[in-house]
């Protein structure tokens, strides 16, 4: 029997289906190549191509940017069904996400949990409009795993604070407008204690930043320096010194994100590039050990995925996976780093072209070489196993 | 399809919980072995037969509960964690299955509730090599008047001593695969009882000049081979599930151990070495979790993808039931090499269970084959 919700999800479900076909340029509805196909926004915002700029448009006026927050802070309403199904529609047709923001991602929902009322209204619009280019401001170059040890510091000067220190693996730092930024205002409290959660100008004086070449090449990442920056004192989330709670529920979220919790990225399957490249014999291919490394690899990649489902399935909405995004984070990287590290050794030495140029889609060392960065970023390897063992097996510290 | 047990499969999982940790905790298995071998608790049978499990997978039409494979799935993995032995496996995941699937609608009707309400127990006699290998027979069975003779041998046949009836797999001619039910004390055949590493009675048959009615061969228009494949989903599917069990429950008793287990004046499970193995070994019981569900799953949606997914569980649930057991006696330490603990039983019947319808190594190699590498 069909309740009046069921039949209302299925005409949402068709009106939706329908604004879809006839609002998204077919250019938007095409796999992303690379970085240059995104839109971020930012007070310097740039569209690469006239329908980027349409779709972009429509999405905001029908209030789909972000779907799922609230009205009076730029957002669609939608109830968390209505956006799964908004998340299907968009995915079944392969429309691109309209706009690549870190507002969205990372800072919207720690103003959402922990900002006042009045940054809530000031920020999350801009967000929405994309308006401002937000990075994210945690690591240092003495605080990576143990990011509870930051130091860059803010003094309180009465009216303001005074900010000084530095920040390391700051994403697109040079191309953006604001950083969300964690800083330490009581040195004498305990580490976890200690720090705030600030929102800073970047073009406030005093702010400078530094591109960092990987091993794969070009990157986004930035080092960023401040040098006794004066922020308002209003732009503090949160209370002072709690900012460390800011900061883990934000990290659950980055886990999940590189977790690949709502990402819908096809990428072609591992055998078929063995079956371009590599011989065959009775059928099979010539080299049984990579052969079974490549069914082993599919296999857990295949089963990752449903355990992704089952894993959503069984939170209802997906989106408080608490601990369990630690198993995500540590999984899905390792299964990266896997798959790469199979790509070159079917590749041969064929695949060792280290191109001039980086290219997404082509150049499969430079692919490789920032793989190793996976298990990196976002939390190592490591730090994900201790939150498995210590949260959710309850291993003794 | 969401990928969870709906509230009626919780409510059988949690009847079947409270049974088996009343009724076969693991110290049933040692006394059963220390016993003599005995291969299984009658009364406890007669138990799960009032609660239905051997109904679940039965069509209404023939009185069943018409619960699915999800269903069986829930007790499999529940007999798993307590290590219980009994003929699920032999009577109903494999004998009621084959029955249920086959063509012989008078064989269908008259047998299934049988051994639904326990008047008799069967088993499938399949392999004939050490190592699975389904569709490779040497048995034979020749037409003669109104009867098949039946010649050839099987080997690590579940419940094979123990069994009132069983069903053979056999070749009738190129191409073409029989079912036969036969009576266990047939003329001809010889059973060779084994007791295998997990204290399980299972057994070698030889089939010498058996002779079978016509009417007793499941299938009859039905293919051989279609039936066999189906089959084999679900004995992977099925066995999966127990294996599940195995591992989870293993998995839970070696964490508490390190919780317990104190040296250098700490809990051993504060050393990170012991963490981090311990962190993914909780990731891989994860993805077990998933493709048990859904090869299941599959089954009771009759889903396209059945095969490959049975192949997916049988394949990662061998890989991971091996690391999980092994882990678990080496983080006992020397307690876990002695006959005392029960954590080594569960690496005994993990071992068995790999081996039963195919290793990792075996299911791997067919999904390679599926992909066509």
């Amino acid at each position: 029997m069909k309740t009046k919700m069921d039949v209302s999800l299925t005409d949402f479900r068709t009106e939706t289906r329908a604004w879809l076909e006839e609002n998204c340029p077919i250019s938007m509805r095409k796999p992303l190549k690379d970085s240059n196909d995104f839109y971020w926004g930012g007070l310097k915002a740039k569209f690469n191509s006239e329908d980027q700029k349409i779709w972009f448009e429509r999405m905001l006026k029908k209030r789909w940017i972000v779907p799922y927050w609230e009205i009076k802070y730029g957002g669609g309403g939608l109830t968390s069904e209505q956006n799964n199904i908004l998340t299907q529609e968009m995915t079944r047709l392969g429309c691109r996400k309209p706009i690549f923001s870190f507002g969205i991602s990372m800072l919207g929902p720690a103003l959402l949990k922990f900002a006042t009322e009045g940054q809530k209204m000031k920020y999350l619009p801009e967000i929405v409009e994309g308006k401002i280019w937000w990075c994210q401001g945690y690591s240092e170059p003495n605080a990576g795993s143990d990011l509870a040890g930051l130091q860059t510091k803010a003094i309180d000067k009465s009216n303001y604070f005074e900010v000084t220190g530095s920040k390391v693996w700051t994403s697109y730092a040079d191309k953006s407008d604001w950083i969300f930024c964690l800083v330490r205002t009581d040195f004498e409290l305990s580490k976890h204690n200690g720090i705030s959660f600030l929102l800073i100008d970047m073009a406030s004086e005093g702010v400078s930043t530094r591109p960092i070449k990987l091993i794969s090449g070009k990157s986004p990442f930035c080092e960023t320096f401040f040098d006794e920056v004066k922020v308002p004192k209003e732009n503090l989330v949160g209370k002072l010194n709690e900012g460390w709670t800011i900061a883990k529920y934000l990290l659950t979220h980055e886990r999940q994100m590189i977790g690949g919790i709502g990402e819908t990225d096809v990428k072609k399957a591992l055998h078929e590039i063995a079956l371009d490249n590599l011989p065959m014999s009775e059928g099979k291919l010539a080299d049984g050990i990579l052969r079974a490394e490549i069914s082993n690899f599919e296999m857990d990649e295949e089963i990752f995925d449903l355990t992704i489902q089952r894993v959503t399935d069984e939170a209802k909405t997906g989106n408080n996976l608490g601990a369990l995004s630690s198993f995500f984070k540590y999984y899905a990287t390792e299964l990266n780093i896997a798959r790469e590290e199979l790509i070159i050794a079917l590749s041969g030495s064929d695949g060792l072209v280290f191109e001039k140029n980086y290219k997404s889609d082509g150049n499969l060392v430079r692919k490789f070489c920032r793989s190793k960065g996976n298990s990196i970023e976002g939390g190592t390897s490591e730090i994900q196993l201790n939150i498995i063992s210590k949260r959710i097996l309850g291993l003794p510290s | 399809m969401a990928l969870i047990i709906s509230e009626e499969e919780k409510l059988l999982k949690d009847s079947a919980i409270e049974l088996l940790k009343a009724k076969s905790p693991v110290s049933k298995l040692r006394e059963l072995r220390d016993q003599g071998d005995i291969p299984y608790d009658k009364s406890l049978w007669n138990e799960m037969i009032e609660m239905g499990w051997t109904a679940l997978i039965i069509p209404e039409k023939y009185n069943g509960l018409n619960f699915g494979y999800v269903s069986l799935g829930q007790i499999l993995e529940e007999t798993g964690k307590t290590l219980c032995k009994s003929p699920l496996i032999s009577s109903c995941l494999l004998s009621s299955s084959l029955l249920r699937m086959c063509d012989n609608e008078i064989l269908k009707s008259n047998e299934l509730p049988l051994i639904m309400n326990g008047q008799k127990t069967m088993t499938l006699a399949i392999e004939e090599n050490s190592y699975h290998k389904p569709f490779d027979f040497k048995t034979k069975a020749k037409l003669n008047g109104e009867n098949y003779i039946i010649n050839g041998g099987k080997t690590f046949v579940i419940d094979g001593t123990t069994s009132d009836e069983i069903i053979v797999v056999a070749e009738i001619g190129p191409d073409n695969i029989g079912f036969f039910k036969l009576d266990s004390k047939s003329k001809g055949i010889l059973i060779k009882k084994n007791i295998l590493l997990d204290s399980g009675v299972y057994s070698d048959i030889t089939f010498n000049d058996v002779i079978v009615p016509l009417e007793n061969q499941l299938n009859i228009k039905l293919k051989g081979e279609t039936l066999l494949k189906d089959l084999l989903v679900i004995a992977y599917s099925g066995l999966a599930s127990e294996m599940l069990g195995v591992i989870i429950e293993s998995f839970d008793i070696t964490v508490n151990y390190l919780k317990e287990r104190q040296q250098f004046g700490v809990p051993i499970g504060s050393y990170q070495a012991l963490q981090h193995r311990a962190a993914k070994m909780f990731s891989e019981v994860q993805l077990c979790k998933s493709i048990v569900i859904k090869s299941l799953q599959s089954i009771d949606y009759n889903d396209k993808n059945r095969y490959k997914y049975s192949h997916l569980a049988k394949a990662k649930l061998g890989k991971t039931i091996k690391l999980v057991t092994n882990e678990a006696i080496q983080m006992h330490g020397g307690i876990g090499v002695t006959d005392d603990a029960d954590i080594g039983f569960y690496m005994k019947r993990a071992r068995v269970l790999q081996q039963l319808f195919g290793d990792y190594n075996y299911h791997l190699d067919k999904l390679s084959c599926i992909n066509k590498y």
